[in-house]
């Protein structure tokens, strides 16, 4: 008999998902994590969406270790000097049923993971998968892990090991990786009293303040963001790859560049860096996902790209925890009918297909590209802001000199074809649906 | 570039107390392993500006100096580089390397 029905690798939300649909399916399930606990690997720019988990943890914001409920979303682009922001606030989200919440990963990996064991799979941590086992027919069944004796074998395997998935690479699920698909994400953790924050972000209580920037980036490809938990805030850029590599400047560089920018300087003040984090995303979406299925295995979570930046939408523990609850279900499902074929799993692409995980990431696919083309990251940002400061900018006893004419004028300044401007908000229009 | 007085009104930090505030559980076996040889002969150095561990460090003799220990495990070296085997790229051993508190 296997050790398992199903192996899952990778205890973050994807896997914590995957193993606890499978395990309430009542198949024998171990969920294996390479860090001494869940999340301890685990860093990202941002929010966390957790609405997916209704069906798998019910009242989930009653237990789940939130740091603050995202109250005011705020997206801003910065030029040199300028900043303009588009800030929305609704008290509503900081109420049930909530919306996006701030949490520490670490804290919100874990706590998913314990909703696993408690569903009845086995959790075992410090532990590195370093390879897949195969049957004689060459199908996946099993892995091979760094403890003596560490072979583990299962009627299949559920991939949820990251951004880098050396399984989906080993399986064959990934024809090639393109640096230019990712990004590098750098955060620091910056301490401030909780009064500071609340003043700082004109919040209250656990109501907390999400900004992500366009901009600010020192001409490198990407953007920022700043987020607030209890009491501290956390600040990063994030950088696609190749563009980082061939400017010269430094990861830690370019987040100083930006603490100093006149719009976020004020709101950091005073701040004593806590802890330095980096990880690496999967940024281009559709266009880079891998095969999803395999005989014998399927990929889950960051392990299949799916994460969405795309713009004014940043998310991805959403779709790792969905992605894994539809792997989890269909690998229960397949087991059961003794049929864990390629064939048989492609009951999962159809699952990711119909639902948010693979229809959102459809229609947004021409974004990732728009959001870090050269137009949108080093032209846009400067064009836009000069306008705005025109615009309000009262340069008595001259008269206005009115708004086509301004947008006229800063365009050319920046460089940028009417026709180009045209096309990209074209592309943009259509491109977010 | 327009030149105005930027805030820094938060305490500098060198790069040593930077990756200080990071918790890293070290293994005595190597993770990731360079190629001194390659790295001599390549000139674009990726590695050198995109590793936010700041792990890989140019030597007067031409030479990469690289150290594993306080590892992201983040993999930006090996997407980044262009020199084919130059950068042998695994996890540490469970339990072992970056572990992350607050992020």
């Amino acid at each position: 008999m296997s050790d398992a029905d199903v192996i899952v690798v990778g205890a973050g939300p994807a896997g914590s998902c995957a193993a606890i649909a499978a395990a309430r399916a009542g198949r024998r399930v171990i969920l294996i994590e390479r860090g001494p606990f869940p999340g301890s690997k685990n860093m990202y720019g941002g929010v966390v969406y957790p609405r997916i988990l209704d069906e798998l943890v019910p009242r989930w914001w009653e237990t789940a270790p939130i740091q603050r409920w995202v109250v005011r979303r705020s997206t801003m682009v910065l030029s040199e000097t300028g900043a303009l922001t588009v800030d929305y606030r609704s008290n509503a989200w900081g109420e049930p049923p909530y919306n996006g919440a701030t949490a520490y990963r670490p804290d919100f990996d874990e706590w998913l993971s314990r909703q696993a064991v408690a569903a009845g799979a086995q959790l075992v941590t410090s532990t590195t998968v370093t390879g897949l086992l195969r049957d004689a027919s060459g199908r996946i069944n099993g892995v091979r892990t760094d403890r003596p004796d560490g072979d583990l074998s299962a009627s299949m395997v559920i991939a949820c090991d990251g951004v880098n998935s050396f399984l989906a690479k080993e399986a064959g699920l990934y024809t090639a990786t393109d640096p230019a698909n990712f990004t590098l994400g750098v955060k620091e953790t910056l301490a401030l009293p909780k009064h500071v924050i609340d003043e700082r972000f004109g919040v209250r209580d656990d109501q907390g303040v999400d900004i992500e920037i366009l901009g600010g980036t020192s001409g490198v490809n990407g953007g920022g963001f700043v987020y607030t938990n209890l009491d501290t805030i956390a600040l990063g850029a994030v950088l696609k790859l190749p563009k980082l590599a061939a400017q010269k400047k430094r990861p830690e560089e370019i987040i100083a560049t930006l603490k100093a920018h006149p719009a976020i300087a004020p709101l950091i003040e005073g701040a004593e860096v806590k802890e330095y984090s980096a990880h690496v995303i999967p940024e281009a979406g559709y266009s880079m996902m891998p095969t999803m299925v395999t005989d014998g295995m399927v990929v889950a979570g960051d392990a299949a790209a799916l994460c969405l930046a795309a713009g004014i939408w940043l998310e991805g523990v959403n779709f790792a925890m969905a992605s894994g609850m539809y792997a989890g279900e269909v690998a229960a499902a397949a087991v059961a009918r003794n049929d864990v074929s390629a064939k048989s799993l492609t009951a999962y692409t159809d699952k990711l297909n119909a639902t948010f995980v693979l229809r959102d990431h459809k229609k947004l696919r021409k974004v990732p590209g728009l959001v870090l083309s050269d137009r949108v990251q080093q032209k846009y940002p400067a064009f836009v802001t000069s306008v705005v400061e025109r615009v309000f900018r009262v340069d008595n006893p001259q008269p206005k000199p009115g708004l086509r004419r301004i947008v006229r004028e800063e365009r050319k300044r920046a460089g940028i074809k009417l026709s180009q401007l045209i096309r990209d908000g074209w592309t943009g229009l259509r491109g977010f649906g | 570039m327009t030149s105005i007085a930027r805030d820094t009104s938060w305490p500098e930090i060198s790069f040593e107390e930077r990756i200080g505030t990071a918790e890293f559980r070290i293994h005595e076996r190597a993770h990731i392993v360079v190629d001194g040889d390659t790295c001599r002969g390549c000139s674009t150095r990726e590695c050198v500006v995109a590793c936010p561990a700041n792990l890989f460090v140019p030597t007067s003799d031409g030479g990469i100096l690289f150290n594993y220990e306080n590892c992201f495990e983040c993999g930006t070296c090996y997407m980044v580089c262009n020199k084919e085997g130059a950068i042998s790229w695994s996890y540490p051993e469970g339990g072992f390397g970056i572990v992350f508190h607050r992020t």
